[in-house]
This record gives structure tokens, C-alpha cells and sequence, in this order.
């Protein structure tokens, strides 16, 4: 589904990623991990192609075409959709224009939607404005459920969300990458950050990798990561050879 | 039920385009979904009709000749001396323009239309009165234009509108003229006792120079009053605006809504409010756009005289952020379509009590405007 090679990444003139190597196969999961300001949010939003991320060398292939040249909108297009761990609040914009607005789908259907997220009574509000954390993270996944990419990807969708919203969350998200589906019919992919690992809580990941300064310092069983982590810090990755 | 003139006739021989500029500025020719309709084409009146029970449109000289208490609201409001427009108007020998008078307790929610139109004249001049009486409620949607031709123009207006005790005045004005119109409207309200007012102002097409400040004048107590306005100044535009809200009595509040666009030309956002009675609050809000190089200059000032008074003002002024836009995009709509969805949640400013059918009118020149962006 999506293959990263040899990918260099700038901000501002300065490289913030260095020789990107990343394959997630249709039906899969990763997880990204890695200390604050290792460059995970920056490889999301380079994927999704926002401006200020510049590709300086290396490609991007999304089934087969390769994207990295290509507008935020028609990656979009093409099946990839991304949860924000802080969207924009746009006032004016009330949240069921957004979902008429980028789905086909009618007004009972969206309404349909919203309730299986407990956001029926915020479609008529402005798009985030005066949301809390919970609300904006059901709003995010409202919106890609009305969206349904091919491929997600979460930044962090356990930061600010309390333990009931995260129940919720952890569910809804699992279904969006058809986890309810056998194996072997499963279609979409999926990359999430995570800090805490509490989403591998709902959902199985196929594999896990460990950002450190830019670099990926090692790929593995995302479980395994997750508990070398939680026992020995990032410090232990940082010793990893495996590239 | 009162109509001096109606010759509909002349509004018809009007050419598609000028129709057109006026159909935009809220006028109904056939006068669907209006109650009444006062039409001027520069120093002709040739339309006047009401078919509202209760409320009277007459035209201004007509008016104090009918009711000799007319003359206690004429120049009341507003100061013949107030300026060199206030005094030009005032040497007029032949007054023109447009008496409303919604009598006791009177209420009617479908719109009453004013419709001011500069063809050929160089000067347009006109002096409108609204008068809501006790327990009254009206609405009036005033469209002022000049015709698609006219290269050179002004057009001066004093408006005085009179809101009884617990009678609501909504009010909508909106314009469209061309590059090289000057336009000065001078406009006061006076609001009494648990009186409403609320005025809308939406200018969003290419003109040379607007120039404006209306006052709210709330001398009852629990009297309110709402200025919501939202302009573009294209490039060669100047657009000094500003409402002012003086808080004369116990309980009476005021809101000062400004959203200004600007795509080249010059928009002045003033706004003052004075506080000057206990239990009395006031806010200004001016949130400006810049989406091409031009100047929004916003000009909140807030003024408070007792301790019993609280004033607020908030005002931003900047371009659309980059991260909005692509928030918008990788939901899959386009940079244009993007752009266009945030512009249009920028002028979406909410006004509580507005009828829909003013609304709609409002949202018409809005996305009139938005093709040109």
C-alpha cells in the first residue's frame, strides 16, 4: 500500500528526516514510536504532503503511484486520510458542512454517523471551536469515518482522551482499519504514533518502528518494542544497530 | 393600506444589468416576500407601496405634510449641522427619500424594502425616517445601488430611525455601486425603553469611498443594540466604517460586529462604545482578512465613565492560515475549494432575530462576492 524509500525531509533548511525506509502492506498496521521531537509528526504530515516539509530526496509510492510531488487533496483523493492530534479550530464552519462538504453522503446518513461518536449535537457547531480534547479526537474520527481512506494515520490519539472516550476511540478506530475483517479480506493500512501503546489496548499491530532524531532505529513486534521501551527508555533503541 | 405612486412600469424598462444590481442589493421587483417597497431612482420617487395593516411608507415630504408630529423626528437623530453632507442635504428645498411608520404595537416580520437607486444624476440625496412605535416590529432591507454604467457619482443619506419602548428595528443595508461612487450615509437611531435594534451592513463590490459612522443613541433602559457589518474593499476601495453605541441608560447593552475582507483596497473598522449608565455592557469584535496586500485598520475604542459599566473589544487582523487550508485539504477539497470554505466561515457572522429571507439576502451577495476571490 505504502512504500517510503530513501526519503530526506527538510524544515526550514534543515533536514529533520534522514533515509526514510518504510513498507505497509494492504491490511496492515504499524506503530510509530520515538521521544518527543524525533521527527514522527513530521513523517506523517511529509506523507500527507503538507507545505513546510520539503522532500529533498527519496519517493513516496501510495498503491503504485507515486505521490511525492503530488497536492494534499489528491493524496486525500487517493484514499489517505490522517487524524490530527491538534486540528485548527475553523470558526464559521459548522462541523456537518465539513463531512456534506467532503463526502457524498446525505444528511441522515452523516447524522447516522455522528451518533456512533457521540457527536450528534455538534454537527451544527463551528469545526473544533471551544471543543475539549475528547471532542475533538470524536471529531477527527467522525470526520474519517465520513471520509473512509484506504490508509490512516493517527497521530496520537490517546493524548488528552479520558478513559471512557479512549474506550470509544480504541474501537472506533480498530473498525476503521477493519479489524473486524478476516485477515485476509482486510484492505486498509494503517501508521499511528503512540506514546503510551494504551491503543494496542483495542487493535493488533502488524509491526513496530522506533524514530530517534530523524532516523528509523528499528522495526519489530510492536508489543515487544513497546515493552523494551516502557522497561529500559529509548536509550536501549539508541544502542540498536538494526536499520 | 397607502400608495402615493406605483408605476412599476419603471422599474421594469430597466435594463437586465441594472435589474440584476438590484436584485443583489435585496430588491424584489415583484415584490415577493416584501411587505412594502419604496423605490428612488436618483430624485425620482416612482414607487411607493405598502400592504402592510399598520405600517405606512410615505414618501418624506408627503409624510410632514400628513402628520404634523413627523417634523419632531425630522433632523431629530441627526444634526443638520453635523457636517458639510448633513448641510447640503438640509438646503435641499425638495427633501426626497422615505417616512416609515410602524404604529403601536404593530408587528410584521416580512420585510419592508427601501430601494435607492443612481442612474444618471450626479448627487443622489435622500432623507429616510423609520419610526417604530411603541411595542412595534419591523424590518427593513435597504438597497442601495447605482446603475452598471455610471462611471462618476455620490450619493449622501441621512437616515433617522426612532425605536419606541419594546419595539425592534432590524434593519439591512446593502450596497452595490462602482468604482468611482462616493458614498456618505449619515444615519442615528435613538432606542427607548426594552427596545431592539439591530443593524446589518454588507458591502462586498468595488466602490471609491464609503464613508460612515453611525450612532446608537440607547436612552432606555434594557435597550440593545447590534451592529453587524461585513465589507470587502476591492483593490481602489476606501471603506471608513464604524458604529457607535452609547450606553445612556440602566441595562442597555451594544455589539459591534466587524468582519472586513480586503483584496487590495482600504477598509477603516471604528467602533466606540461609551459606558455611561450602571449595569450596561458593550463589546467590538473586528476580525480582519488580508488576502491581498491592503490595509484593514481596525479602530476599537472602548469608554467607560462609572464603575457599573463593562466594555470589551477584541480585534484580529491577518491572512487565512496555512494549516486551515490543509486541514481542509487532506479532507480532499481542493486549495480553491479550501480557501473559498474558510472565507466563508470568516463572514459568517451570526445574527440572532434575522428573518431568513434577510439571510438569504445577505448570503446572495456574499456568495456573489466569492466568485471574484
Amino acid at each position: 500500500m505504502l512504500d517510503i524509500s530513501d526519503l530526506h525531509v527538510s524544515v526550514d533548511g534543515t533536514e529533520k528526516l534522514h533515509d526514510i525506509n518504510l513498507h505497509i502492506g494492504q491490511g496492515e498496521t504499524h506503530i510509530l514510536m520515538g521521544p518527543n521531537g524525533s521527527g514522527k509528526s513530521t513523517l506523517l504530515k511529509a506523507i500527507m504532503g503538507f507545505g513546510g516539509y520539503t522532500i529533498t530526496s527519496g519517493s513516496i509510492v501510495f498503491k503504485g503511484t507515486d505521490i511525492t510531488g503530488m497536492p494534499v487533496h489528491e493524496r486525500a483523493h487517493l484514499g489517505i486520510g490522517m487524524m490530527f492530534q491538534h486540528p485548527p479550530a475553523i470558526s464559521g464552519l459548522k462541523l456537518e458542512k465539513l463531512l456534506a462538504a467532503t463526502s457524498h453522503l446525505g444528511e441522515d446518513a452523516i447524522e447516522a454517523l455522528a451518533q456512533t461518536v457521540n457527536m450528534e449535537h455538534f454537527l451544527a457547531r463551528d469545526t473544533n471551536v471551544g471543543f475539549s480534547g475528547g471532542e475533538i479526537k470524536r471529531s477527527e474520527v467522525l470526520q474519517l469515518k465520513v471520509q473512509q481512506p484506504d490508509f490512516l494515520m493517527l497521530d496520537e490519539p490517546e493524548s488528552g482522551v479520558d478513559l471512557e472516550n479512549m474506550s470509544l476511540m480504541g474501537k472506533e478506530i480498530a473498525g476503521l482499519l477493519e479489524k473486524d475483517v478476516h485477515i485476509v479480506n482486510r484492505r486498509r493500512s494503517g501508521l499511528i504514533i503512540t506514546h503510551t501503546g494504551y491503543i494496542l489496548d483495542y487493535l493488533e499491530a502488524d509491526q513496530g518502528h522506533v524514530l530517534i532524531d530523524g532516523r528509523i532505529r528499528c522495526h519489530g513486534n510492536p508489543r515487544e518494542i513497546l515493552r523494551v521501551v516502557k522497561e529500559k527508555g529509548y536509550g536501549e533503541c539508541m544502542r540498536c544497530k538494526q536499520m | 393600506m397607502y400608495a402615493l405612486q406605483t408605476d412599476v412600469g419603471d422599474i421594469e424598462q430597466l435594463s437586465q444589468e441594472d435589474r440584476e444590481r438590484l436584485a443583489l442589493t435585496g430588491l424584489e421587483v415583484g415584490m415577493q416576500n416584501r411587505c412594502g417597497s419604496f423605490f428612488q431612482i436618483d430624485q425620482d420617487v416612482i414607487q411607493t407601496t405598502c400592504g402592510a395593516e399598520g405600517i405606512e411608507m410615505i414618501p418624506i415630504k408627503a409624510a410632514l405634510e400628513k402628520y404634523d408630529w413627523v417634523k419632531d423626528y425630522y433632523w431629530n437623530a441627526v444634526s443638520r449641522e453635523k457636517d458639510k453632507y448633513t448641510q447640503y442635504l438640509a438646503k435641499q428645498e425638495n427633501p426626497q427619500g422615505l417616512v416609515v411608520i410602524a404604529h403601536e404595537g404593530v408587528k410584521v416580520e416580512m420585510p419592508l424594502q427601501a430601494c435607492l437607486f443612481l442612474r444618471e444624476e450626479p448627487v443622489q440625496h435622500v432623507h429616510n425616517i423609520f419610526i417604530a412605535r411603541e411595542g412595534s416590529e419591523i424590518n427593513i432591507i435597504s438597497g442601495c445601488a447605482s446603475s452598471w454604467q455610471k462611471e462618476h457619482g455620490a450619493h449622501i443619506g441621512v437616515t433617522e430611525i426612532y425605536v419606541g419602548k419594546g419595539a425592534k428595528v432590524t434593519s439591512t443595508m446593502i450596497h452595490n455601486w462602482n468604482p468611482g461612487i462616493s458614498v456618505f450615509p449619515r444615519s442615528a437611531t435613538v432606542v427607548e425603553e426594552d427596545g431592539t435594534f439591530l443593524s446589518n451592513y454588507v458591502c462586498m463590490q468595488p466602490v471609491n469611498r464609503i464613508e460612515m459612522y453611525p450612532t446608537a443613541r440607547l436612552v432606555g433602559k434594557n435597550a440593545v443594540a447590534r451592529f453587524s457589518s461585513i465589507v470587502v474593499a476591492t483593490p481602489g476601495s476606501t471603506l471608513d466604517l464604524g458604529s457607535r453605541a452609547i450606553l445612556g441608560a440602566e441595562n442597555a447593552s451594544a455589539e459591534l460586529i466587524t468582519r472586513a475582507i480586503t483584496t487590495g483596497g482600504k477598509v477603516i473598522s471604528r467602533g466606540h462604545i461609551l459606558g455611561e449608565k450602571d449595569n450596561t455592557r458593550g463589546h467590538i469584535e473586528c476580525k480582519g482578512l488580508i488576502l491581498k496586500d491592503g490595509i484593514v485598520h481596525a479602530i476599537p475604542e472602548i469608554e467607560g465613565t462609572l464603575t457599573g459599566t463593562e466594555l470589551s473589544h477584541e480585534a484580529a487582523v491577518g491572512k487565512i492560515a496555512r494549516h486551515e487550508i490543509e486541514y481542509l485539504m487532506a479532507r480532499g477539497l481542493s486549495e480553491e475549494e479550501a480557501t473559498a470554505t474558510i472565507i466563508r466561515g470568516f463572514l459568517d457572522v451570526k445574527i440572532s432575530g434575522l428573518p431568513a429571507v434577510l439571510q438569504e439576502q445577505i448570503d446572495a451577495a456574499i456568495d456573489k462576492a466569492e466568485s471574484g476571490f
